[in-house]
């Protein structure tokens, strides 16, 4: 089950436990601006194959723009 | 959009999953670094000036003179607990000088604007209203500093 979080939590989670970022916006919005460090993977593609690229065993924060 | 990727992640087996639902606007306007095309060297956050000074309701505005003498500025904040901005202290308040609390002297809720506001926009605005700076606020109203518009015209004309 997906935990939601604040901005504190994401910073600790970046520092203390190599949190992965996951920007799920389109990607010239990805190209636009991102989080630094962010990896960018659509909603609309985000499945088995392409989440491959993510880390199974460290943590993974999603974001997008904003309370969509 | 954010609840329904981490989901799609938790199905897909993984099983430590976060999501960030106040997402980059949020990040943005705390001040937080943005990268990309239109990332943190174009917003306002990148050229303001953090060492503007700051007051208290109960401070005496005499006494807020004095340290702007010392400082070189010309305008103050006036600033919670939080560093929320209260008010600002201008140029004609400090020229009376009238011995009252910096609460009495202060022009009360200034227009403020967030760090991750573009500089373009933001200097358009500036000109187009004729201000010569413009405070700078997290969401949830606290100073993050001064932009001045002297920087923002020379920052834009660096980066276009």
């Amino acid at each position: 089950m997906p935990t939601p979080i604040d901005r504190q939590e994401v910073q600790r989670l970046l520092a203390a436990e190599h949190a992965q970022l996951v920007e799920v916006l389109p990607a010239a919005e990805y190209e636009d601006e991102h989080l630094p460090g962010a990896t960018n993977i659509p909603l609309k593609e985000l499945n088995a194959e392409t989440a491959r690229q993510l880390k199974r065993g460290e943590p993974v924060i999603v974001y997008c723009h904003d309370y969509q | 959009m954010s609840p329904r990727a981490a989901s799609r992640l938790a199905s897909i087996g993984f099983e430590d999953v976060y999501d960030y639902v106040a997402g980059k606007a949020d990040w943005g306007s705390a001040g937080l670094p943005l990268e990309g095309a239109n990332g943190s060297d174009t917003r306002a956050g990148a050229y303001l000036r953090t060492d503007v000074p700051t007051c208290r309701l109960d401070d005496r505005l005499h006494t807020v003179c004095e340290r702007l003498a010392e400082s070189g500025w010309d305008t103050c904040f006036v600033v919670d607990d939080r560093r929320v901005v209260l008010g600002r202290i201008g140029r004609r308040a400090i020229r009376g000088r009238a011995d009252v609390s910096a609460e009495q002297a202060m022009t009360p809720g200034p227009s403020t604007i967030r760090p991750s506001a573009r500089l373009a926009n933001v200097g358009a605005r500036m000109r187009r209203q004729n201000l010569t700076n413009l405070p700078v606020t997290t969401a949830d109203g606290r100073l993050v500093g001064l932009l001045m518009r002297a920087d923002a015209e020379e920052a834009l004309e660096t980066i276009s």
